[in-house]
């Protein structure tokens, strides 16, 4: 079979050696659980417990009465000692509930397996879904039961289930594949069931042979989906390029997959939609990467949500003494930190990674040579170096011109880029501005 | 924790090449045309050589105060293709005016590096054909170095093995052929030029030179590739980064100009040669053209 890939990209060093064979370990549970009320794309949740209450694992303790959002649920049995702000990997401080913990691991009433879950109508799959507070896990944290719902008038034909995991040091999917692939399959299924999906495919890139081959065994007689192996290159997981490469079909600008009849699943909010649906499950806990030089045992943990990164980092060793950068998630779209203080891990956190001075390098911006290499790597063929020289004068019109909107902030301009310009960042700017500007009209 | 955490947009690695990287990968690439200049032109060869590219440096880190003479390498590049460009022992003065004129007029006065509209070595080169005519055609054998014509300007066909590996009368750098190719075989390696520039350029030319030059001869296109700076200027001049066009449509309209243009000027022109008009010509028209060819955008959906 020959290898399916994409237009553009770039082929970053991989250093998934660290932790790709090491099996998924559960975390310590945290002292004291901090669970932000936002921790989705969309409307942030009202707490509905207050200071003083007792809770119990799996209950739920903040929702929303908006379509797009997610409600949250404790991830340990406790007491709430205080309803505070707390930090989020996006630099904006949330709100948050403190839970101190019991280490009673008691579960709450509500969580109950459904044993006729087979028979259960889209409807109520997609109700159990909103309720467990299941988001999209790969990082973008878009609530899946909103992605569960395309238009009437748009027929999905494909469910995707995205484990290329093409961001460096990550292997958070690639140990979800190995050690839980029924349920993955399980999620998968159940998605094409919500959307009515004739088809579904398992897409892996082709550096993790062995994710392949346990895949492949557990899809062995479903004759509707199928497990392909994808060229191993950055980004080969975004959602628009997978679609591209596994249908031939192009997402419209400024449209959604549900445009063109697909709908992608990261492999971890399968499992987690496998675990709401046959178990009852909650999402309260996520596989992490934490890993980089700058960490002293690289692992990836199954952590509650909740836990602050800094006791993540004390079980994996701490961080060693040249540590320059704490970034959540992966090197190419992850989010830089100024710490880890009072920073919980979220449904969103794929990954801790610490980079020391080697990797971390502050260099000077040069003038662009126009050596178009930019343009080569981009997967949705704009014109990064443009961009960069129209906002760098303070011309967001003619940075919209050479389509900046469409940007999907990958990173392969500002990595490839032997000038040094920090491409990506100028065109969020820009994105910013004319969105701004959009809004304002 | 005692550091201070860097907070800093994403993408948080980048790759190693810089433009030092690539202007000294762009060297090595010429190394094998210095040689073969050495080899067939002498010690002169060597000398217009040093010079052009040592006092290209000086008057880089002169304007750029610069205490790093070598600086990010671009000027190195610029002088040692001028003096590929010139014939093989001109007066050193004229590669010190050659040189100064194609860093200063040619880049510093358009705001340096990137932002130079004409590829400076062919500004130096062309100024110095305009202002210098004698010196600038004064040809000499290779190896016994006696004064004689170039094969574009009318003396008897070398032979194309000759041709080929160089030993012509011609500029230093542009009369082997195979030294050339080997060079661009490395920019090709290490993806600094893609095939588009050079194959459209090489293609116009042959294609001319068969149909054009004095009645249908795949000899004759094949002559016209390999004699006079084509090679030279279809490698290594016209694929100049900041002075060609940063789409690949782009650079196939770039690549076929420059070849048209090539052979406007050598069969209908005043002068035997015409790479250096051609490509100035182009590099004119590079921002027109970058405009006209913006690729098709991932979704793009038809107006």
């Amino acid at each position: 079979m020959s290898l399916k890939t994409f237009k553009g990209g770039v082929h970053p060093g991989y250093h998934k050696g660290a932790t790709e064979q090491k099996p998924i370990a559960p975390a310590t549970p945290p002292a004291v659980a901090i669970i932000p009320l936002s921790q989705h794309i969309g409307a942030p949740c009202e707490p509905l417990v207050a200071v003083g209450d007792e809770v119990k694992m799996g209950q739920k303790i903040g929702d929303s009465k908006g379509f797009v959002s997610a409600p949250v649920h404790a991830s340990v049995s406790g007491k709430v000692v205080k309803i505070a702000q707390c930090n989020s990997a996006l630099g904006r401080p949330v709100d948050a509930v403190f839970i101190e913990n019991d280490y009673q691991d008691a579960w709450h009433e509500s969580v109950q397996p459904n044993p006729d879950w087979e028979k259960m109508t889209p409807d109520e799959l997609k109700k159990i879904i909103r309720e467990a507070g299941i988001v999209g896990m790969g990082g973008a944290t878009f609530p899946t039961h909103v992605k569960l719902s395309p238009p009437a008038d748009q027929k999905i034909d494909y469910v995707l289930v995205n484990g290329a995991e093409c961001e460096p040091y990550l292997t958070a999917d690639h140990r979800a594949m190995l050690e839980r692939p029924e349920d993955i399959v399980c999620g998968l299924k159940l998605a094409m069931k919500i959307v009515a999906a004739p088809r579904g495919f398992i897409a892996i890139e082709d550096n993790k042979p062995d994710a392949i081959e346990t895949m492949k065994k557990a899809v062995a007689g479903e004759e509707n989906i199928e497990v392909a192996a994808l060229h191993t290159k950055y980004p080969q997981g975004a959602e628009k390029q997978l679609i591209k490469v596994l249908t031939g079909r192009e997402v419209p600008s400024g449209g959604l997959p549900a445009a063109v009849g697909c709908l992608v699943q990261n492999a971890g909010t399968c499992i987690a939609i496998a675990d709401a649906v046959r178990k009852g499950l909650p999402l309260i806990e996520r596989i992490v990467t934490v890993t980089g030089s700058g960490i002293k045992e690289p692992r990836n943990l199954l952590v509650r949500v909740g836990t602050p990164v800094a006791e993540v980092v004390e079980q994996c060793g701490g961080f060693t003494a040249n540590l320059r950068k704490v970034i959540i998630g992966g090197p190419m779209m992850g989010l830089a930190q100024p710490g880890v203080d009072n920073l919980p891990v979220t449904k969103g956190t794929s990954g801790v990674l610490c980079l020391t001075d080697k990797e971390v390098t502050i260099d000077e911006i040069r003038p662009c040579i126009r050596c178009g290499k930019c343009v080569e790597v981009c997967p949705v063929s704009i014109m990064p170096l443009f961009i960069g020289s129209s906002v760098e004068q303070g011309l967001y019109d003619k940075a919209e011109h050479y389509n900046a909107m469409d940007c999907i902030e990958c990173g392969c301009c500002s990595y490839i880029c032997p000038a040094k310009r920090p491409l990506t960042q100028w065109i969020r700017m820009a994105k910013g501005e004319i969105a701004a500007k959009k809004a304002a009209k | 924790m005692e550091n201070k955490l860097i907070v800093s947009s994403s993408p948080h690695i980048k790759s190693p090449e810089s433009i030092k990287s690539v202007m000294s990968d762009v060297l090595v690439a010429l190394f094998p045309a210095v040689l073969a200049a050495v080899i067939f032109f002498g010690i002169p060869a060597l000398i217009t050589i040093l010079v052009c590219t040592l006092s290209a440096m000086l008057t880089e880190a002169i304007i750029l105060r610069n205490k790093n003479i070598f600086g990010d390498g671009s000027a190195a590049v610029t002088g040692l293709i001028l003096a590929l460009t010139l014939p093989p022992s001109p007066p050193w003065w004229l590669c010190v005016i050659g040189s100064v004129v194609a860093i200063t007029i040619g880049k510093h006065v358009f705001g340096g590096i990137g932002n130079n509209i004409f590829n400076p070595a062919l500004v130096g080169r062309g100024i110095l054909l305009i202002s210098w005519a004698g010196h600038m055609t004064s040809w000499l054998t290779p190896v016994e170095l006696t004064a004689t014509a170039t094969p574009l300007a009318g003396s008897a066909h070398p032979g194309f093995f000759n041709l080929f590996v160089g030993a012509v009368p011609g500029s230093l750098g542009e009369t082997s052929a195979l030294a050339l190719l080997l060079g661009a075989a490395w920019l090709f390696y290490k993806g600094h030029i893609s095939w588009h520039i050079p194959c459209t350029f090489l293609a116009a030319v042959f294609v001319m030179g068969s149909l054009l030059d004095g009645g249908f001869s795949l000899a004759t296109g094949l002559f016209h590739l390999l004699a006079g700076g084509v090679m030279l200027g279809a490698f290594f001049m016209a694929t100049d980064m900041v002075t060609s066009p940063v789409t690949p449509r782009g650079q196939l309209i770039f690549g076929l100009g420059c070849g048209v243009m090539t052979m406007l000027v050598r069969l209908y022109g005043a002068y035997p040669e015409g790479v250096t008009f051609a490509i100035l010509l182009m590099n004119a028209l590079v921002p027109l053209i970058d405009n006209l060819t913006l690729p098709r955008k991932y979704g793009e959906v038809a107006k």
